[in-house]
């Protein structure tokens, strides 16, 4: 078998409908970034899960590693304030 | 290997996420006998998914109608598709998906046995969609809930697919059995030849696969091949009762004690044989892989060669909604 150089691998974001945030979907491999918008399309929206498609190189992003867990997301672990759950509202409040 | 205190920490923790029933991410820390079995299970479903394309890709040339012919497509399509997605899952373990398709092509991976045998009929393909997706479905609904993350959500975007592929299958047997006596006669021998081999799919008898119980500690595998067979039949027989063909097997009967149908136990012979490479199919299916594999490598370094020459030069944004937000992409101010 001949040893060709894969092509790139890409993730893949979409957004489901209008209001919602893009959310990441998978990945694929594509020549250029084009090619890998119409793999995308093919592979991740055969059935109108999408109205819109951003494809980034993996190699491209940048991720906080598990081992940063604790720095990085334990200052929002201690505000518990930030999640309305944190305050006690009478249940015959109303729409809260 | 020695443990060093790190590695105790570290296999602390993933025994801690695998107990608490939460899911492990690419990144996270793994034993390499967690990676090495999910590399093997997802790369084997993603090959079958691939493979699986060829005995009902056989018939869209000759499906008897334009509705046949398009539904066909979409759903051979929709397994190229789950092979992506599971390609996708296995290379977050670290496996390269040139490596993949030169295993599955080598034979140095397995894909599911069901894929082995031929389609001789037009009826093959409905009760392909009926008996294979069917056992397919019993296998995968457990699977979305897999302790690894990528492959639960591979296997989530799958299953919403195969309920189609279920459907179509069933719909295409009721409308030949409302047919003449001769395409009865044809679902029936179809259903005959397909039975056993599609309970065959759950693989071996609990006795004698001696990986389950590490996969199930692992929350790799949430039932055991035998509960999965056993849950497979009993949905089964009902519908093949609607539809009005019996199946090859004169031991199926309901157990009232039980609960549950009791029945007969596939040719395991026949299985260990077609695994091994001697299954009616298993040649033709390979050869047609790797020519499809290797015909298709003028295609791939034309596309390599015109991304090389296009490279640098400014091409228009490629998603509409990034030109719109400049301060994600300020190379392109002002142009
Ligand atoms: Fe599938
Ligand atoms: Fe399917």
């Amino acid at each position: 078998m001949t040893q060709e150089k894969e092509w790139p691998l890409y993730e893949v974001f979409v957004r489901g409908k209008r209001g919602l945030n893009h959310v990441h979907v998978g990945s694929l491999h594509a020549a250029d970034d084009e090619m890998a918008v119409r793999h995308a399309r093919d592979v991740y929206t055969r059935r109108n899960e999408g109205v819109s498609i951003w494809v980034v190189k993996a190699a491209d992003i940048t991720a906080s590693s598990p081992d940063e867990k604790d720095p990085l997301f334990a200052p929002a672990g201690d505000k518990v304030y930030r999640h309305p759950t944190f305050y006690t509202i009478p249940d015959d409040v109303p729409h809260m | 290997m020695t443990a060093t205190e790190d590695e105790v920490e570290l296999q602390a923790a993933f025994d801690g996420t695998i107990a608490r029933n939460d899911r492990i991410e690419p990144r996270d820390w793994m034993p390499e006998g967690y990676r090495r079995t999910l590399v093997r299970q997802i790369a084997q479903h993603a090959h079958s998914e691939i493979i699986g394309m060829q005995p009902e890709g056989n018939w869209i040339t000759r499906a008897p109608s334009l509705r046949r012919k398009a539904i066909l497509l979409a759903k051979v399509q929709d397994e190229a598709g789950h092979g992506l997605y599971l390609y996708s899952a296995t290379e977050t373990l670290g496996v390269s998906r040139a490596e993949l398709t030169e295993m599955l092509i080598e034979g140095r991976q397995k894909y599911s046995s069901i894929f082995n045998y031929p389609t001789l009929s037009y009826a093959d393909v409905g009760t392909i969609g009926w008996l294979v997706d069917g056992a397919a479905i019993c296998n995968q609904v457990p699977l979305c809930r897999t302790s690894y993350g990528p492959y639960g959500r591979a296997m989530i975007r799958i299953c919403k697919e195969e309920s189609f592929h279920q459907r179509q299958g069933y719909e295409l047997l009721m409308t030949m059995m409302r047919g003449t006596d001769e395409q009865r006669a044809m679902v029936q021998e179809s259903v005959d030849r397909f039975w056993w081999p599609a309970l065959m799919m759950f693989g071996p008898p609990d006795a004698d696969s001696p990986n389950t119980a590490q996969s199930m500690a692992w929350g790799i595998k949430r039932n055991t091949n035998d509960d999965l067979r056993q849950r497979f039949v009993d949905m089964t027989v009902p519908q093949a009762e609607a539809l009005g063909v019996t199946l090859p097997d004169p031991d199926l009967r309901w157990n009232d004690e039980r609960g549950h149908h009791d029945f007969g136990q596939p040719d395991w012979e026949e299985f260990m044989q077609v695994v091994k490479g001697n299954g009616p199919c298993n040649a033709q299916r390979i050869a047609h892989r790797r020519r499809a594999h290797e015909d298709g490598a003028w295609v791939r370094e034309a596309a390599t060669a015109f991304a090389k020459r296009t490279v640098g030069e400014a091409s228009a944004p490629v998603v509409e909604e990034v030109a719109q937000q400049p301060s994600r992409n300020p190379g392109r101010e002002g142009t």
